[in-house]
């Protein structure tokens, strides 16, 4: 393979102005690279992170998934790597294999940090190599090695080997075997999970990057961040759910299984119920008897939100338990751990793989016990057995089946562990998502369930049309800082706006960045129409519209109102400025500043 | 929307911050709507389409709060600055304009929670709910009242006070909250099953708006019954909890505490630590105005009293701390409890009274009326 020493000034890159972006151009099919400065106008235009990442996506979105020329993109925000707190997370972008619309993700962990450090904002990856490959950067310096001694190694196989390089995101088997939902691990547990990125990258004979840098990043105003990061983490601590005895830093993200289970609210049996019975033994609480947990987290955040057990066990996020616990009524906790630890080692998005099970067992009429469990994952993940046509997805298997309807899934994606009986926003943010059934695009649990800022109605779709586009538009933003979504339960873009013009030296405000947000997420419908995706795309499966839910305790869970449902719909496709079909409307992206994507 | 709309405009007349007739909300769906016609509206649809909002609230206050505001207003060019909790946490600074005119409403909010147009009112914004916009409305009324009364007991030591501050002194003193000589009757424990518990929790927090010891929603409630502590949801409205308690098991068996209070772990010390039952946290003004009522000269911690306040203070029996919401480094579950020990109140500096009792609520709302009323003696006292 060819090495490569870095072309430009080692100091010029290490200790650049803030507010410029520089991108790292690499084409595996010719083994060459580059660097490209970006104009600051179009890193003030897009923010950086996923509003830069689909800067680079969008004139490449019609190709297939496959083709060499998709892009595959690593994107840092403009506060990584420095005081701003959780701010170092990195946007994936492709096009997704599972769905064919816009796939981006943002994944946790240490690599946006490392390529801020390395003095690198992004990562955009085209072509294909021969042979199995690795991209290796340390500060700017990037080589391109063979990785065909790493063939088939799981994530924890492949970072424990690489981890001394660096951060190490990376492929596991299951992108190898073609499994459409598979992930990009990060550092060995941290997952850019869903909607396939891992099978782009196989695609691409990539199996891992690494990445390591020594550089410092540098901020305009030391004292303006220092004083909007003080406002920042003292909302922090004003907020039950993130810092609260049973909040995200105490217990985790499996604090919500309680909350969810009491709300009626918990998938089970494949969304025919709402309620699992065994919800109270399988809880937060009930990991920490069994596994004495500690906590860790992603580089740069306080939260540490993530949990291993004494003995090493990583333990499930509340997706991953909820999912494999009641959508597949599953009753045995250690068979929750072990599906985790199956997708994590394989690269497989937990929510896809539990939805996918449940599917399987509601047309089969299997009953899963925690040996079948593990007997399917390892299947869909090596591609062999009964498993392997699981790893297409629940849609296409249920639709190879005959019966579509029964894939719990938004344009193939499957839903999460909140069902959209109830909590409406939930339901209407399920299909107005851009990329499949994501609950994080708007995600109104906040304010539907946790109250935040302000709680909202859940069984009414009364205003939450406007509710669900500015989440999006504000998520869009979060997700363009590449910082976490969980400090918006407390924070709000107030505040990371001044953290932003302290970091950048360009003055913006809340207000300014979600006019950028809906331009962002504007620019997704627009990829979106362009492979053909129409309001047909955005609907629930047939279920939620005709079956109850498990009601109880004096909480009524019934069938959504299809008429409610659409005119709902159709209120949000006025408000984001799309017609009837769920088109962008010229007129709207002319507004925005889009004309020349038209 | 409509309903939503209403229900916050009566609120506000009835919680005194505004006269009737007077709030005007706007709630935006795919369309727009008012609670009522008013000739402020085409500016303020002009706000609306400069931001990415779903509600507006635009309203002259009440007395005092009118004349307040308006006099902080005249003095603080561009901003007013506060330094109780409410403002240093959530609302940052208040910024101030003098017409009312979009472009300068829209400016001045595409950062902040509120703006107050000199003379006109106060604009607050929202964009899951006009709940928010009443919840800036009524944090802006209160921090200025606070600050006010601050100021002047402070420009009174040292003789500075203004005629104009005179003025808008004397003219408050005729809107002050007045507190009955006794509290009103409260449900008695022991409570023999949880329906009961769940009331008694309800009551308690409305009864505290009811008699004007918080400030919109920030204040809590929680009563220990078994082995279970039944607390106020985060963002409750204390005069509107059915519904809105979360029980939490004493073992942390569960995470339903996750959407409790934010004051839940301070809550829990003080049970632990006293072996009371029954907790009432309101935001009484003159013991928040009190508690930042401090003397000391050439103070090494000044400016950071909120979080580092070394000494031990009181105002007669009772002991004010330091401490934040929540539970950071200097969350004021980390101070608060100890100093409840013993006493039958607390004031946390700028924030608020917490007020602990056994059985039910009735010795604690006993406490946080008569610790408030002692609070506003002590306040004229200090002015001689």
């Amino acid at each position: 393979m060819r090495k490569h020493t870095y072309p430009i000034n080692r100091e010029e890159l290490l200790y650049g102005k803030p507010g410029k972006g520089r991108i790292l151009l690499v084409d595996l099919s010719s083994a060459e690279y580059r660097y490209e400065e970006i104009d600051p106008d179009i890193c003030r235009f897009w923010i950086g992170g996923k509003g830069l990442a689909g800067y680079y996506l969008f004139p490449e979105i019609t190709r297939s998934w496959k083709n060499p020329s998709m892009p595959l993109v690593f994107m840092t925000g403009p506060l990584t790597g420095t005081l701003a707190p959780a701010s170092g997370r990195t946007c994936v972008m492709s096009k997704s294999p599972l769905t064919g619309t816009v796939g981006d993700c943002s994944v946790g962990g240490s690599l946006g940090w490392q390529l801020k450090k390395a003095g690198i904002d992004g990562l955009v990856i085209t072509g294909r190599s021969q042979n199995l490959c690795g991209i290796e950067i340390s500060d700017g310096n990037v080589s391109i090695e063979d990785a065909g001694w790493l063939a088939g190694a799981s994530a924890n196989e492949f970072y424990e080997k690489l981890k001394r390089k660096g951060s190490v995101a990376g492929i596991g088997p299951a992108a190898e075997n073609g499994v459409l939902f598979s992930s990009i691990m990060v550092d060995g547990t941290f997952a850019a999970g869903r909607g396939g990125a891992g099978l782009v990258s196989a695609s691409k004979n990539l199996k891992y990057i690494t990445v390591h840098g020594t550089g410092r990043v540098p901020v305009h105003d030391s004292e303006r961040l220092r004083s909007a990061s003080e406002d920042i983490r003292r909302l922090v601590a004003a907020t039950p759910a993130l810092t609260g005895e049973h909040g995200l830093q105490n217990c985790g993200t499996a604090a919500l299984y309680d909350l969810i289970s009491s709300r009626r609210m918990m998938p089970a049996a494949n969304f025919r119920r709402t309620f699992f019975n065994k919800a109270s033994s399988m809880n937060s609480h009930a990991y920490s008897d069994e596994y004495n947990p500690k906590r860790y987290g992603c580089k740069g955040c306080h939260i540490l939100c993530k949990r291993v057990g004494e003995d090493g066990t990583h333990l499930p996020e509340y997706e991953t338990m909820s999912h494999f616990s009641a959508l597949i009524e599953n009753e045995n906790l250690r068979a929750v751990t072990e599906a985790n630890r199956i997708c994590n080692e394989a690269g497989m998005d937990t929510i896809s793989a539990g939805a996918t099970l449940a599917c399987f067992s509601e047309i089969t009429g299997e009953k899963l016990t925690p040996d079948r469990i593990t007997e399917l994952l390892i299947g869909m993940a090596s591609g062999r057995g009964e498993g392997s046509e699981l790893g297409q997805g629940s849609y296409l298997y249920a639709k190879s089946k005959g019966c579509p309807e029964l894939s719990m899934s938004v344009k193939g994606m499957e839903l999460p562990g909140y069902d959209p009986r109830g909590a409406y926003g939930m339901a209407l943010g399920y299909v107005t998502s851009t990329r499949g059934a994501c609950h994080l695009r708007a995600y109104p649990i906040s304010h539907e369930i946790l109250r935040k800022p302000v709680a909202t109605d859940r069984f009414s779709f009364a205003g939450k049309a406007r509710i669900v586009k500015i989440a999006e538009d504000m998520n869009a933003v979060i997700d363009s800082l590449t910082v976490c979504k969980f400090l918006f339960f407390g924070c709000s873009l107030e505040e990371y706006a001044s953290a932003y013009s302290a970091v950048t030296g360009i003055e913006t405000s809340a207000q300014d960045l979600l006019a950028a947000g809906e331009r962002i997420y504007f620019r997704d419908r627009m990829m979106n129409a362009k492979c053909g995706f129409t309001s047909k795309d955005d609907d629930l499966p047939p279920r939620f519209f005709s079956e109850e839910g498990s009601s109880g305790n004096g909480i009524e869970i019934s069938p959504l109102n299809r008429e409610e449902f659409l005119e709902t719909r159709s209120k949000y496709y006025r408000i984001r400025g799309l017609d009837p079909q769920g088109f962008p409307l010229s007129s709207k992206a002319k507004e925005l500043g889009l004309e020349n994507l038209l | 929307m409509r309903r939503l709309l209403e229900k916050y405009s009566a609120k506000m007349v009835a919680a005194g911050l505004a006269e009737i007739g007077n709030p005007l909300l706007g709630g935006l769906d795919a369309e727009l709507e008012w609670n009522r016609e008013d000739s402020a509206i085409p500016v303020l649809e002009e706000v609306f389409r400069g931001l990415n909002i779903n509600s507006l609230l635009f309203s002259l206050p009440a007395e005092p709060y009118r004349s307040i505001i308006d006099f902080l207003a005249s003095e603080d060019a561009g901003h007013i600055r506060p330094e109780d909790s409410e403002t240093r946490t959530f609302m940052h600074d208040l910024p101030v304009i003098k017409d009312f005119r979009s472009d300068m409403i829209i400016d001045k909010l595409r950062n902040r929670k509120s703006v107050i147009v000199k003379g006109k009112g106060i604009v607050t914004w929202g964009t899951v709910s006009p709940e928010q916009a009443f919840i800036f409305y009524s944090s802006v009324c209160f921090a200025c009242f606070v600050k006010f009364f601050s100021d002047y007991l402070r420009d009174s030591r040292r003789g500075l006070v203004t005629t104009g501050q005179e003025r808008v002194f004397r003219n408050a003193l005729k809107y002050l909250d007045r507190y009955p000589d006794e509290p009103p009757e409260l449900m008695s424990g022991p409570f023999r099953n949880r329906e009961d518990v769940y009331r008694a929790v309800a009551q308690a927090g409305r009864l505290t708006v009811e008699h004007r010891l918080v400030d919109s929603f920030f204040g809590n409630v929680s009563l220990k019954w078994g082995d279970t502590l039944f607390i106020s949801q985060t963002t409750s409205s204390l005069d509107e909890l059915e519904g809105c308690i979360d029980p939490c098991p004493l073992d942390g068996s569960a995470c339903t505490s996750i959407t409790a209070s934010s004051e839940f772990s301070a809550h829990m010390s003080i049970l632990r630590l006293t072996g009371m039952d029954a907790i009432l946290h309101g935001h009484p003004k003159f013991s928040v105005i009190m508690s930042m009522d401090c003397q000391k000269a050439n103070c090494p911690t000044r400016g950071s009293c909120h979080t580092s306040c070394p000494e031990k203070r009181f105002i007669r029996d009772i002991p004010i701390v330091p401490g934040e919401v929540g539970t950071g480094p200097f969350g004021l579950c980390n101070t608060l409890p100890p100093a409840m020990e013993g006493n039958r109140g607390v004031i946390v500096y700028g924030h608020g009274l917490f007020t602990v009792s056994k059985i039910d609520f009735k010795t604690a709302f006993k406490n946080l009326l008569s610790i408030e009323r002692m609070c506003q003696e002590e306040y004229f006292k200090h002015l001689g």
